[in-house]
């Protein structure tokens, strides 16, 4: 089971690399060395401050647009190839297929968020004249930024699992847009009374929460996160995504493929 | 089929678990999180006009979360008895420059921020500030002047400038005539506390607001209970004026006809006469606006 786990993550893997998603690296890149000369020009004592914004928001916005296209090809560009008769035909379950399609996609994601990282500090050390022990708290930024990426990659994957990849790309990147505002739908909900209340709270759950995960801000006006953050946080992410994937698998495992 | 059923039902119990899972570790997040998530988006995003930019076109929509988040933010300090409400003015502005048409955002916004701690945040000049941009953005909105003068003459003590702002509200087309009335008596009444009452009364009367309307009724008591005590003080004095002296214990006010029974508060707890022919209530902190001659008592 593990062989055939690794070896459809793996795949799923290079795929992503074949298919040139690394280049937004480049990217990411050009727009750190691009801009860090603007940035000294329009801002008065910001240049860090602007610097890691558009840093870790740079981060968080190509890891999630790479999950959202990627994510939605993952089981639909298989069907079309006829490729997934092929490995479904070899003893392979269909929850394993979900299962490495999604930790694929993960991996993918993790090395370009660990590449930008690596780009991100360099670019911090050039411009900023050295790094500070402070700057240690912005990799707990990239680590929710991480557990943002393995909540995206199952919800994606999820929809990709029952719909073409157009509607799975819009409702993909609508939760991610509803996600963001996981605080105020909450707000809401304790606003409401009655029934409007229960299925308010019932809504603002089922729907993630990235508002908690982004503490971009935080770090980079140099204020601590707290371990017991860091801990729920991880719990959260962990424990809704295996929940989302779980749920992909159960219709991937009713679905027809005749 | 075996094997298919097996995963079906592991799935359905790893979904059901995990996702009960989530909820239970989303709400350890926002126990450890509370209200931080406002402040540091404000933090993050301290001008109106840049969120405008960044809302993509959906800048009402965003208007709407932004003022549920003021009365969010209003609402828990408030219950938390805090006295500081740093973010309420820039949460406000935020709301309006999204929104400058959001008139409930001006009229309870304001009274919100004028109001003295703990209902309030003490601010009356960043209140008459939004109001006279409400105003601006929304001239034809009479109502708007009329909160501009009540927090003129309730809140900044200033009967002239609360008399231009009812006068130029009443020059509004479409502005009821009581606007001109208000213009007179803050000329001619200012000091009267049937004038204060007359207000709160409006503002509990238009007020959607359950906060807003609870501080109404609070002060509507209090005025009420002011009165009261100018009453009493009035007849312990011609007590004084009949027979030279102060009476020591409302029996003596009720048995020369000047009382018929010893006086309650709004609460049922009777009135304290003191020798100096003054009256007081047993406990001030009831009655928080409650003001003697001008002074308040709960300072």
């Amino acid at each position: 089971m593990t062989s055939r786990l690794s070896a459809i993550t793996l795949n799923t893997f290079r795929e992503a690399v074949r298919d040139r998603v690394l280049y937004n690296l480049v990217l990411f890149v050009f727009l750190l060395v691009a801009s860090a000369p603007i940035i000294s020009q329009i801002s008065i004592g910001m240049e860090k401050l602007m610097l890691v914004n558009l840093g870790l928001s740079s981060i968080s916005l190509f890891g999630v647009i790479i999950a959202i296209f990627v994510g939605i090809g993952l089981v639909s560009k298989e069907i079309e190839k006829k490729t997934l008769y092929t490995i479904l035909s070899r003893p392979v379950r269909r929850w394993e297929f979900i299962a490495g399609k999604y930790l694929g996609l993960l991996l993918t994601l993790v090395v370009n968020a660990f590449l930008m990282t690596v780009g991100f500090y360099l670019a911090l050390l050039i411009f900023t004249n050295g790094l500070k022990r402070a700057d240690a708290m912005l990799l707990v930024a990239i680590y929710f930024i991480v557990l943002q990426f393995m909540m995206m990659v199952a919800i994606t994957l999820l929809f990709s699992t029952f719909s073409s990849p157009i509607f799975s790309a819009i409702f993909a990147f609508a939760l991610f847009v509803i996600g963001t505002f996981g605080n105020d739908l909450r707000n809401f909900a304790s606003m409401s009374k009655g029934t409007t209340k229960w299925l308010a709270t019932g809504a603002a759950y089922i729907m993630p929460n990235f508002a908690s995960l982004n503490v971009i801000s935080q770090v980079a006006h140099g204020q601590a996160v707290g371990g017991n953050l860091v801990l729920f946080n991880t719990m959260y992410a962990l424990l809704y995504s295996i929940a989302v994937t779980a749920a992909a698998v159960l219709i991937f495992e009713r679905r027809n493929l005749k | 089929m075996m094997h298919n059923r097996k995963v079906t039902i592991i799935g359905a119990v790893l979904l059901v678990t995990l996702f009960a899972g989530s909820v239970a570790a989303r709400q350890r997040v926002e126990s450890l999180q509370g209200s931080q998530a406002t402040l540091e988006e404000i933090l993050y995003l301290p001008s109106g006009k840049t969120v405008t930019k960044l809302s993509l076109g959906y800048s009402s929509l965003l208007a709407d979360v932004y003022w549920t988040r003021a009365v969010q933010y209003f609402g828990a300090q408030h219950i938390r008895g805090s006295e500081r409400y740093d973010l309420l003015a820039p949460l406000l502005n935020i709301t309006t420059d999204l929104d400058p048409n959001l008139i409930v955002a001006y009229e309870t916004g304001s009274i919100f921020l004028s109001q003295k701690p703990p209902d309030g945040a003490g601010q009356p000049d960043k209140a008459v500030e939004l109001v006279e941009k409400g105003i601006r953005e929304n001239p034809s909105y009479w109502r708007l002047y009329f909160t501009l003068g009540f927090i003129h003459y309730v809140d900044r003590h200033d009967p002239k400038a609360a008399e231009q702002a009812f006068l130029k509200g009443s020059e509004v087309p479409g502005a009821l005539s009581w606007m001109k009335v208000m213009a007179a008596r803050m000329a001619e009444h200012a000091q009267e506390s049937t004038t204060a009452a007359y207000l709160w009364k409006a503002i509990y009367d238009s007020a959607a607001d359950k906060a807003l309307k609870d501080t109404a009724e609070k002060h509507l008591v209090s005025l009420r209970v002011e009165a009261e005590l100018d009453e009493l003080e009035r007849r312990t004095k011609a007590y004084y004026d009949r027979r030279g002296a102060y009476p020591e214990e409302w029996p003596d006010l009720i048995n020369a006809g000047l009382l018929r029974g010893v006086p309650v508060d709004p609460n049922g707890i009777p009135y304290q006469l003191r020798l100096d022919g003054t009256v007081q209530v047993a406990d001030a902190k009831k009655f928080i606006y409650l003001e003697r001659h001008g002074k308040p008592l709960n300072k």
